[in-house]
């Protein structure tokens, strides 16, 4: 336990000694953000994709007029993500339901015009799309006029595809080349910090958020931000946090960034005051730590694909929890900043390019995503939720870490993994459900 | 249900379909069917139709398990059946879905019925728990017969009650 965190946003910017991008290099997207933060104002975002260009342009129109400093999203549907857009074109003759909006489907053009009138530099737009071979998706996006993206050759490979890393990493390369190939640059997010939604130790998150923005930055991106997802243990978040700031101000030098946080992305709490909970703590945890923008959750996500008004109402709450004082909260001291760099820096030393060396890393388990399924993933490395909440590696598998617990190394029972998958919605639903006080770390 | 009592080995594959990228309901699945003593090949997430033929084909499974909770189920799952159906080696086989099969959470019971006309010998869909896919699960194990249990093999307008995985609020994609 110490340094704790302040929730002046620009004393903590100005302490990170991040000097201010060059205007040229900046998108539409980041100068948006930068204003806001400026302004000491949270940026809030939702996740949300229709299929239909009317209903697309509803949401993002009721995501413009909510209360709150917003930016849109367009999240695309599971087919175009694998570019299956025969089948997306399928459903959209058919009136099947689609999971999100079909880029690919609907074309440049008709998007283009579902954006007239509501995109532009007071509400910059990002497309959503996981998907590990997006060029594509890319080429529809430049000529669309999108604002920003995201994504990267390892967080939307690995969790969500099986496409060969070195396959997705070239895919990514190109990508990113596109991209810094236009006169108005997009911007572009790691996913990076958000590995699995859950149980991805906080060390490996920042180290993989930091190595795909190196990446991006290595194929001309000059506009990134870096990603973490909120985790189990608030103070724990916040000294991730700090490490991901310190080590993306020392490694990204001039570069335009700014981090984003994911109001947590696994299973979610089920009471409607649990789920707002978690939203509230991780808008808090957003103000303390100094970061940009928020991805907020909704209540309805437990459960399905959430409305326009849904998503409205998690965002107002997000911005208004965010415009309160918050008490300042003692981050942990375990070290994270110097796991996470040493994870970067002996990465970065298996190749001369970032890309080679993140391949080479996976491919000898010298990076290894606990519990992920990839073909290219080592899956020996194991993680665990301690009893104060803390995520912490379990098995270490091939990487250089300290060895974890033994006592937490037994076999791993499918209730024992669900405890720990719904650890975070026993916590905030319990305050509804069962009148106990929560033992807290802090 | 009786837990300590020595079952056969069975053999699983496991599989998302082909447009679900989701994750832990995989892991989960794995862990439970070794618990029981069952053997399984783990096919994760985003997996062709054909690449799932083909693994049945190897494998020889006692059942294939597809699950899937994009919401995108009832579309991907009715296409690889048919395809699964159609191939002479794998008419017989036992093939079970679960998870969120469509993107109308309480209300995608409807797809039950379409799904089980179309070649699934179970689908286990909803926000319940585990129970019907463990008992249907300790038919496999406790039967010589390839006899197919009819759990959420109904008239599909009785709830059937149970998502394979009960995990919800995965949608960690994007």
């Amino acid at each position: 336990m110490s340094a704790a965190t302040t929730p002046e946003r620009r004393d903590r910017t100005a302490a990170e000694g991040r000097t201010t991008a060059p205007g040229p290099s900046r998108s539409r997207f980041s100068a948006f953000v930068r204003g806001a933060a400026e302004a000491g104002r949270l940026v809030v975002q939702p996740r949300m994709g229709f299929a239909e260009l009317p209903v697309m342009r509803e949401g993002l129109s009721g995501v413009r007029g909510a209360r709150a400093t917003a930016v849109g999203t367009i999240t695309l549907d599971s087919y175009t993500r694998v570019n299956d857009h025969d089948s997306a074109r399928q459903a959209l003759r058919t009136g099947a339901e689609l999971n999100g909006f079909p880029l690919v489907a609907h074309g440049p053009r008709a998007t283009r015009r579902m954006l007239e009138g509501l995109a532009g530099a007071d509400f910059p737009v990002q497309v959503r799309h996981g998907s590990a071979l997006p060029y594509p998706l890319f080429e529809a996006m430049v000529e669309a006029g999108i604002d920003a993206t995201e994504g990267g050759p390892v967080s939307y490979c690995l969790p969500y595809s099986r496409v060969p890393l070195a396959e997705a990493t070239d895919a990514w390369a190109r990508c990113c080349e596109l991209l810094a190939a236009q006169d108005e640059q997009m911007h572009l997010e790691s996913f990076g910090g958000c590995m699995l939604g859950q149980l991805c130790p906080p060390s490996l998150l920042v180290a993989l958020s930091v190595l795909e923005a190196l990446f991006f930055r290595e194929h001309g991106l000059a506009s990134i931000s870096l990603s973490y997802a909120q985790q189990t243990n608030q103070a724990q978040d916040l000294e991730a946090l700090a490490a991901l700031r310190r080590l993306a101000g020392e490694r990204l030098g001039a570069t335009d960034w700014h981090v984003v946080l994911y109001t947590y992305m696994g299973v979610y709490p089920r009471t409607p005051m649990g789920s707002y909970r978690i939203l509230e703590d991780s808008a808090r945890l957003a103000m303390l730590s100094g970061t940009e923008r928020l991805i907020v959750k909704t209540p309805a996500e437990a459960f399905r694909i959430p409305t326009v008004a849904e998503n409205v109402d998690a965002l107002e709450f997000a911005a208004a929890v965010a415009a309160e004082h918050t008490e300042p909260v003692a981050a942990t001291d375990t070290g994270l900043y110097e796991e996470a760099r040493m994870l970067v820096d002996s990465t970065l030393d298996l190749a001369p390019t970032v890309g080679g060396a993140l391949v080479r890393a996976f491919a000898r388990g010298h990076l290894d995503v606990p519990f992920c399924l990839h073909q290219d993933n080592a899956n020996l490395s194991r993680a665990y939720v301690d009893p104060h909440g803390l995520l912490r590696w379990a098995r270490p598998g091939s990487m250089p870490l300290a060895p974890g617990d033994t006592e937490s190394a037994r076999p791993l029972s499918a209730q024992s993994l669900i405890d720990m998958l719904a650890y975070n919605e026993r916590r905030f639903d319990r305050e509804q459900l069962v009148r106990v006080r929560q033992w807290s770390l802090t | 249900m009786p837990s300590n009592i020595v079952r056969k080995g069975r053999k699983f594959v496991v599989s998302s379909v082909s447009s679900d990228a989701h994750m832990w309901n995989l892991v989960f699945l794995q862990l439970l069917l070794e618990e029981r003593g069952g053997v399984v090949r783990n096919l994760g997430a985003c997996v062709p139709d054909e690449l799932i033929i083909e693994e049945c084909r190897n494998e020889r499974p006692d059942v294939l398990v597809i699950s899937t909770v994009n919401g995108h189920g009832h579309l991907d799952g009715i296409r690889l059946i048919r395809k699964i159906r159609q191939d002479a080696e794998l008419a017989d086989l036992r093939v079970v879905i679960g998870g969120k099969l469509g993107v109308r959470g309480a209300e995608n019971v409807a797809f039950v019925e379409e799904l089980v006309t179309g070649g699934f010998d179970a689908v286990f869909e909803s926000e319940a728990g585990l129970q019907d896919f463990q008992e249907f699960l300790f038919g496999v194990e406790s039967s010589d017969r390839p006899a197919l249990s009819t759990v959420g093999a109904g008239d599909g307008a009785d709830g059937t009650g149970t998502e394979v995985p009960a995990l919800s609020g995965l949608r960690a994609a994007a």
